[in-house]
């Protein structure tokens, strides 16, 4: 029940931008992924999510390649939100919400839909948005448009369909602080239910107070991995980043 | 808090929780299903005034109940036995050819404009613009002109389908031009996407002015007309091969309602979602060539209602492809139904070609689209 790259490589001109990275990610653990720009940590959440095929080596899902899961049984317990969405058709907000819930239709009922919907809006303070155009909206707000959708898009799955996982692409870019925050409590609280969640974080405070684990990553390979307090301490932040002294994320 | 935590479990969401908020969600969500629905009905029935309006109209006027019992005769549900042999003949043999022809090609022509403008994401996508319209232009053209030369072998061998079948390749040609050329790592450029298509137009017309340049007197007037989009040349034998593409690319087209939804969110978070993005893409493609080059090789180049139809349909519905694809395909049907009406009866008795009436409405209507967009600074 985990999602692991194995000696996974990816080539782009020549050069390995993700090289031999191994890693494991359980359920029921809030994990980020954490490095400087460049360092790989998109590249393996692109494999872990299927969107992107390793070179070389495998990212698994349960065991089994991703590559040999079915499409619509891959998005009915996994859900990725990316850095940034392309939408450029004036769409309602609760319009975009709805589009997670594609790979269950036909097999979830309109009156179901329509709660799980208003709720996964509820969830990310979208509600009084609902009938806005998308493409009025802000940075922020689109960012958490697309965070309901792919809320609304696991947010039945049972744990006899399958264990959930949700991928998240620096999720908190555009977000404000208050937000972050809520994000990253929400995040948390989803893994204590036990959701597998991983997400590229680059704020390591937000980091080292939210998260359960941590994997570091420095050009393209993996530099550590484990609990949030080991891996994040100040020789290991000083080294990844390189800093010119030992860093403390510690209050 | 505790609200949302139950909402979040995996036992789903219970009974007792508050239902206002879900209730305010569907109300909106059935308001817009139901204007859709409306406006899909309304161009449907457009379409068949349209279909009706193009038989009963012309030099020899027939009425609408003559029409209907006519289509019903034909199938042998009325007796017909007190209409003239002319009326009937001139409804069977010439005004229902061109009312088919122009019902499919609009319908087709609609259909492919709003399938273009969600494959590339973009509202300018239309098959005019990008090409794929001159691309089964030239190819058609060729077959008219070299048909009995150097294209012998292609004519014999397919009959009455050549034309449709050249024209299919033509467009089909144009549109895996400009997906190739506009897609950069999964992302559209639209700057290249239309600057592609003015440069596969330009070719694409270099090779129709060679080719008029090579045709004799006969084939001259037909190419004429030809090139400026008509429904003139209706006969059954040419508009049965024809019709026969444009029905299954309108078939292939609508099967794109819910994938297409999803493909505006760009094609990883559509594959994220189940949509299997390649096989869309390639339905897209083909269901759009095959829909306008049969349509042009029918009745030549028909511009702008790829381009009109889908912004007026998504003006009132929203940009979702549930009721803008079968929107599209029945106000485009109506679009050049009535287009044509205009250009048999506005210099009677000549006949205007139909691509200037069409231009006619939808230059202007381009202008004003630019024009609202540029106040907005958002389209929709």
């Amino acid at each position: 029940m985990s999602l692991e790259l194995k000696n996974a490589s990816v080539v782009r001109a020549g050069k390995a931008i993700l090289d031999q990275a191994t890693l494991t990610c359980e359920p029921g653990r809030f994990i980020a992924f954490c490095g400087p720009n460049g360092a790989g940590k998109t590249t393996a959440l692109s494999l872990l999510s299927g969107a992107l095929r390793p070179d070389q080596g495998d990212a698994l899902m349960e065991g089994a390649s991703i590559r040999s899961w079915k499409p619509l049984e891959l998005a009915q317990r996994r859900a990725v939100v990316a850095q940034s969405s392309p939408l450029s058709f004036p769409f309602h907000v609760h319009e975009v919400v709805e589009m997670g819930r594609t790979p269950w239709s036909g097999i979830t009922g309109r009156r179901r839909n329509s709660e799980i919907v208003a709720a996964a809006m509820a969830e990310m303070e979208l509600t009084e948005l609902g009938a806005r155009n998308y493409l009025t909206l802000s940075g922020g707000e689109r960012q958490r448009v697309n965070i309901a959708r792919v809320l609304a898009q696991l947010w039945d799955t049972s744990a006899e369909q399958g264990q959930r996982w949700l991928l998240l692409d620096e999720p908190t870019a555009a977000l404000d602080l208050r937000h972050q925050i809520s994000l990253l409590a929400l995040l948390r609280r989803l893994a204590q239910q036990g959701w597998g969640v991983v997400a590229v974080l680059h704020d390591l405070h937000l980091v080292y107070e939210h998260a359960d684990d941590v994997v570091l990553f420095r050009d393209g390979q993996v530099f550590a991995s484990g609990g949030a307090r080991d891996v994040l301490s100040p020789e290991a932040v000083q080294r990844v980043y390189r800093l010119e002294a030992p860093y403390a994320l510690a209050v | 808090m505790d609200q949302l935590r139950t909402g979040l479990s995996p036992q789903a969401l219970p009974q007792e929780r508050d239902t206002s908020l879900a209730d305010a969600a569907g109300a909106m969500q059935a308001a817009r299903e139901r204007r859709g629905q409306v406006v899909v009905l309304g161009c449907f029935s457009l379409a068949v005034i349209g279909v009706v309006l193009s038989i009963m109209l012309g030099p020899l006027e027939i009425g609408a109940f003559d029409v209907i019992r006519i289509g019903l005769g034909a199938i042998g549900l009325e007796t017909t036995g007190d209409l003239t042999r002319v009326q009937i003949g001139v409804v069977e043999s010439i005004r229902a050819p061109r009312a088919l022809l122009g019902m499919l090609a609009g319908a087709a022509l609609g259909g492919a404009g709003a399938a273009m403008q969600g494959f590339f994401r973009n509202p300018l996508a239309d098959p005019g613009l990008i090409g794929v319209s001159a691309g089964g232009a030239v190819a058609a053209v060729a077959v008219i002109v070299l048909g009995s030369v150097s294209l012998a072998g292609f004519t014999a061998a397919l009959g009455t389908f050549a034309l449709p079948i050249a024209a299919f390749l033509g467009s089909l040609t144009s549109v895996v031009i400009i997906y190739s050329l506009s897609i950069v790592e999964g992302r559209v450029v639209v700057a290249t996407m239309l600057l592609a298509g003015v440069a596969i137009n330009a070719l694409a017309f270099s090779g129709i002015g060679y080719l008029t340049f090579l045709a004799d007197d006969t084939q001259l007037r037909d190419l004429t007309f030809w090139t400026l989009g008509s429904l003139g040349g209706a006969t059954w034998s040419r508009v049965l091969p024809a019709a026969l593409g444009m029905s299954i690319a309108i078939v292939m087209l609508l099967s794109l309602m819910r994938p297409l939804n999803a493909l505006l969110l760009g094609e990883d978070d559509a594959s994220a979602l189940g949509v299997d993005v390649e096989r869309a893409k390639r339905t897209a493609a083909i269901g759009t060539a095959l829909g306008v080059g049969a349509a042009t090789a029918a009745c030549g180049i028909v511009v702008f209602i790829g381009l009109v139809v889908p912004h007026l349909v998504r003006l009132i519905t929203g940009p979702d492809h549930r009721y803008v694809l079968p929107g599209s395909c029945c106000l485009g049907a109506s679009l050049v139904l009535f287009a044509d009406i205009v250009a048999r009866i506005a210099v009677t008795p000549a006949e205007l070609p139909l691509g200037v009436v069409t231009s006619a409405i939808g230059a202007p209507f381009f202008f004003w689209l630019l024009l609202r967009d540029k106040k907005r600074s958002v389209l929709g």
